[in-house]
């Protein structure tokens, strides 16, 4: 049953506590609009100044900020199950070393 | 007084030991670990000294226990440690332990001889099981199938027996060579017997067990067939030179199989009694292990309490030994009452006496330390040790080391994560240290972890002012900028200024850099001044300080020439040039502000008329007057110019006066020591007093020991004088510019940050669709592996490099002798901790 040793499963548990704390802080921030995450959007290239070209951009701005806000937190799900598989991982590996010891 | 700041005060001391309780006063000693003692007899061999039996005896001892842990490590036993204080027994428990030992080390050597001898018998049995097998599938193909079931068929058969007329009767040999050995066993025998012998072989297929190696080897039999005895002797001979061994084997089937049935009952036998054996052994092994970490400790606090016992003297009633140690002057309680403890479980009835000595010996450096302020100690003690009772730079390293450190790496997101790592190490200090891992470089890092933890809590608040979370901005207040531009007229441009004059706030944003320079991209232009400003700043205090810290060493010291010769003018010299730089600076702040253009009246204040620092600081220095430029004043203030040119001269001459003013007051002061001699007998009290009074608090001039050979010649104290001035007078120059490396590495670490997350995590954040989840699951693990290993590991290493040298440099040529050695107490702790170190590698 043991993926990955102890080593990595400690690794990947660090990291997956790491990814949900910090993802789930982007999402937050992706869904209130913050300014410091502006360029992290998707866009187009180039936006021309005609009325409907400017309704666009804060109509696709919008959405681009909605949709990065998700996707954060579908990636901190992620993380959460990555949490959980290494999390049993880890306590596999420490059972076998330290299990057998009377 | 004992204090961090300056080392303890120690004392020469001379001790008278009874002979009888010596070694139970150096027991108490070695617990206490305060006294560090001097050999007295230097010259001595160590084959000559008083107790070089005694040592030896140990080192028997030691050896016989290092036997006994091979043999427990091979079983795979493992060893406890109890964790109790193991005391040093008394002198008689060493004719115990040795027994003990003695009998130990016979008891195992006997059960693996025995296990040995065991083991070749095995071997030769099981040998011979195989010769018996497999020469019945030699004598079964010489068997023709054609002729009857008879089982006594010869060998060759009617033939034989017709041809030469009488019966041929055929000798054989069998036996088990290495199957390496065989052709060349088979080319021997047919060049030495002319291809009159026969031979057969088959493999072995199991490995066999050499009994003295242990190693696993192939073996094959063979069965050589002969005629005559020359033959036979001649192929034993060979046997005998390729080291195959022979064995009797029975002609016939029958007596074959009844020695192939005897065989197997004596390995049978034979097997129990091995695993018996190793029973037996295993069981001692066993009880030996529960002990062992208790002898090895025993052991080795009597050999140090001997070689200890070796440096001293015997006096000369020979009932006495005298040992000279350096001790702190505070703990002299603390050691009489160890003496007194030791005498008391001697039995002996005089008490030891201890005096102190008066010497002209630099005595040992010494700082009382405690788990957090090793580490800072340590990193001073790298580049040199503390003269004797000189000013410490370690309690102030504490706070500017992590200082500098943040000023190189400020970033709240990496600072947090250096700061949870130095956390966990902290909160789990007991059970770490308990493991005694021999990681070198986990050892590093957990020694510092007091540092590191000091060095992520300040990262996190330049973090913080820096306004730096993995190269983004947090908006905590709101920023105090504001765009004025229509929409339209934004959208028709490619990128908008935002002119401070008319789009920022009266107020400025409260903590750090307002969050709206992140996206702005001439952020490093700005930063870039803000940031250099700062380190030069930061540097010129640090440096100030380190010139005071000196004033106290001269200070404590006496050396009130020092003071006048060298304080004074390197003060001023650095006050009036580069504090004078630093007031600059802050004026400039002050003054001039990008509001006050909007005011024509206060164009000599606005922000385009503010004069260069550096160019202003260029000019004076080469007495260059500036011009004015269009309407801007050259000038901040009234007066400079003047002001300025006063400061360069009286600087400037600060130099000469560090030259020339020590050599010459020495050269007055000999000069006046040599007049004094010269009237030596008719001298008065009266010119003494004059001549003591001009050498009191004196101690950097030399001591008029005699006429003519005095410390330091006239010549040296000039060479020395001069080497200093000029150290100093270009080093404030290139030490200024230094530490604009706090500039630089900042600069560095904010862009490092910035490429990584717009090169690496903006690929997971620039997908439009929903399995941009996925990837940005995969991207955040390869950002956040980057993240710790080039910007938290690389980086922080750097930095700290950085902030050492800064320190070590910069901040400790100002004053720090670093000349001392450390004081080495015979403790038993530290032994026992080299001792463990030295065994693991």
């Amino acid at each position: 049953m043991a993926l990955c040793g102890p080593k990595l499963s400690l690794c990947c548990l660090l990291l997956s506590i790491w990814g949900v704390i910090q993802l789930a802080l982007m999402g937050v921030f992706f869904y209130i609009k913050s300014v410091a995450l502006v360029e992290d959007l998707p866009l187009e290239e180039e936006y021309k100044p005609t009325e409907e070209d400017m309704k666009n951009f804060y109509g696709d701005v919008d959405r681009a900020y909605s949709q990065n806000a998700f996707n954060c937190w579908i990636a901190a799900c992620l993380y959460v199950g990555t949490f959980l598989i290494s999390a049993q991982q880890f306590y596999m590996n420490n059972k076998s070393t330290s299990g057998t010891a009377f | 007084m004992g204090s961090l700041f300056r080392s303890e005060e120690m004392a020469l001391c001379q001790l008278f030991l009874q002979s009888e309780a010596a070694y139970a006063c150096v027991s108490e000693l070695g617990e206490l670990g305060l006294a560090q003692f001097r050999d007295l007899n230097p010259d001595v061999n160590a084959f000559q000294r008083k107790f070089v039996n005694e040592v030896r005896r140990c080192d028997e001892m030691e050896r016989k226990l290092r036997y006994l842990e091979k043999e427990i490590k091979k079983d795979g036993i493992p060893t406890m440690d109890s964790g109790e204080l193991v005391e040093a027994p008394q002198p008689r428990e060493m004719i115990d332990l040795e027994a003990t030992f003695e009998k130990l080390e016979n008891e195992l050597r006997e059960v693996n001889q025995n296990a040995e001898a065991l083991k070749r018998n095995f071997l030769e049995l099981t040998e011979l099981k195989h010769i018996l097998k497999k020469t019945q599938v030699f004598f079964d193909e010489m068997a023709d199938p054609s002729r009857d079931q008879d089982e006594q068929v010869n060998l060759l058969g009617e033939e034989g027996l017709r041809a030469g007329g009488q019966s041929l009767k055929l000798g054989f040999v069998a036996g088990v060579i290495l199957r390496e050995r065989i052709p060349a066993f088979e080319r021997m025998l047919w060049r030495a017997c002319r291809g009159n012998v026969f031979l057969r072989q088959a493999e072995i297929d199991n490995p066999l067990e050499d009994p003295t190696s242990g190693d696993q080897v192939y073996k094959s039999v063979f069965i050589i067939f002969f005629q005559g005895d020359q033959l036979k002797t001649r192929v034993k001979k060979i046997c005998e030179g390729f080291r195959a061994t022979l064995y009797p084997c029975p002609e016939t089937p029958n007596d074959r199989r009844e020695m192939a049935i005897g065989v197997m009952t004596r390995i049978e036998d034979l097997n129990t009694v091995l695993s018996q054996t190793q029973d037996h052994r295993h069981r001692v092994l066993v009880a030996a292990a529960k002990n062992i970490k208790m002898w090895f400790t025993k052991v080795r606090k009597i050999k140090a309490i001997y070689h200890t016992l070796n440096l001293f003297n015997l006096d000369v009633t020979q009932k006495c030994l005298i040992a000279e140690c350096w001790v702190p002057v505070l703990d002299l309680e603390a050691i009489h009452l160890a003496l007194r403890r030791g005498t008391e479980r001697s039995g002996s009835s005089v008490p030891p006496i201890l005096n102190r000595m008066e010497t002209k010996e630099i005595p040992p450096t010494y700082f009382r330390l405690n788990k957090f302020t090793k580490g800072f100690q340590n990193l001073i003690d790298a580049y040199g040790v503390a003269a004797y009772r000189e000013a410490n730079p370690t309690p102030f390293t504490i706070i500017t080391f992590p200082f500098l450190f943040a000023v190189m790496f400020g970033d709240l997101g990496h600072g947090a994560l250096m700061f949870l790592f130095a956390l966990w190490m902290v909160m789990n200090e007991k059970p770490l240290i308990a493991k005694k891992s021999t990681n070198e470089i986990w050892n590093i890092f957990f020694g510092g972890r007091y540092i590191i933890l000091l060095m992520g809590v300040f990262s996190m608040y330049t973090g913080l002012i820096y306004n730096d979370v993995f190269s983004k901005s947090l908006n905590l207040f709101g920023s105090e900028w504001f765009v004025k531009d229509s929409n339209q007229a934004i959208f028709r441009r490619k990128t908008t200024m935002l002119d401070p004059k008319t789009g920022l706030t009266d107020y400025t944003y409260p903590l750090g850099m307002d969050p709206v320079w992140q996206v702005a991209e001439n952020k490093i232009n700005f930063l870039n001044a803000y940031k250099m400003k700062v380190s030069i700043i930061i540097g010129v205090i640090h440096m100030m300080f380190g010139v005071m810290v000196g004033l106290w060493n001269h200070q404590f010291f006496r050396r009130r020439v020092n003071v006048i010769c060298e304080f004074i003018p390197q003060i001023i010299f650095m006050t009036f040039l580069f504090f004078y730089l630093c007031i600059l600076i802050f004026h400039k702040w002050v003054n001039y502000s990008a509001k006050a253009d909007l005011d024509p009246a206060l164009i000599n204040e606005g922000a385009h008329c503010a004069p260069s620092v550096l160019i202003t600081f260029i000019n004076m220095v080469l007495f260059k007057s500036s011009e004015k430029v269009g309407e801007c004043e050259p000038y901040m203030y009234g007066g400079q110019e003047g002001f300025q040119k006063f400061l360069v001269v009286i600087g400037l001459l600060c130099v000469p006066w560090m030259l020339c003013a020590k050599p010459y007051l020495i050269y007055k002061q000999r000069q006046l020591q040599h007049n004094k001699f010269d009237n030596v007998n008719g001298g008065s009290v009266m010119e003494e007093g004059g001549a003591a009074q001009l050498g009191a608090g004196d101690a950097a001039a030399a001591v008029p020991s005699g006429g003519h050979d005095e410390e330091e010649s006239f010549q040296d104290v000039c060479i020395h004088q001069g080497i200093h001035t000029i150290e100093y007078v270009l080093g404030c120059v290139s030490n200024t510019a230094s530490y604009l490396r706090l500039w630089a590495l900042s600069l560095a670490h904010a862009q490092l940050s910035e490429v990584l997350w717009s090169m690496v995590m903006r690929i997971g954040l620039a997908q439009s669709g929903w399995y941009g989840g996925i990837v940005l699951w995969a991207i955040f693990g390869a950002w956040a592996t980057l993240t710790l290993g080039i910007l938290v590991l690389m980086e922080g290493l750097s930095a700290f490099l950085h902030t050492l040298r800064l320190h070590w440099v910069e901040f400790q040529n100002k004053f720090y002798a670093g000349t001392g050695y450390s004081f080495l107490p015979f403790c038993f702790e530290s032994m026992l901790e080299a001792a463990q170190n030295a065994e693991v590698d």
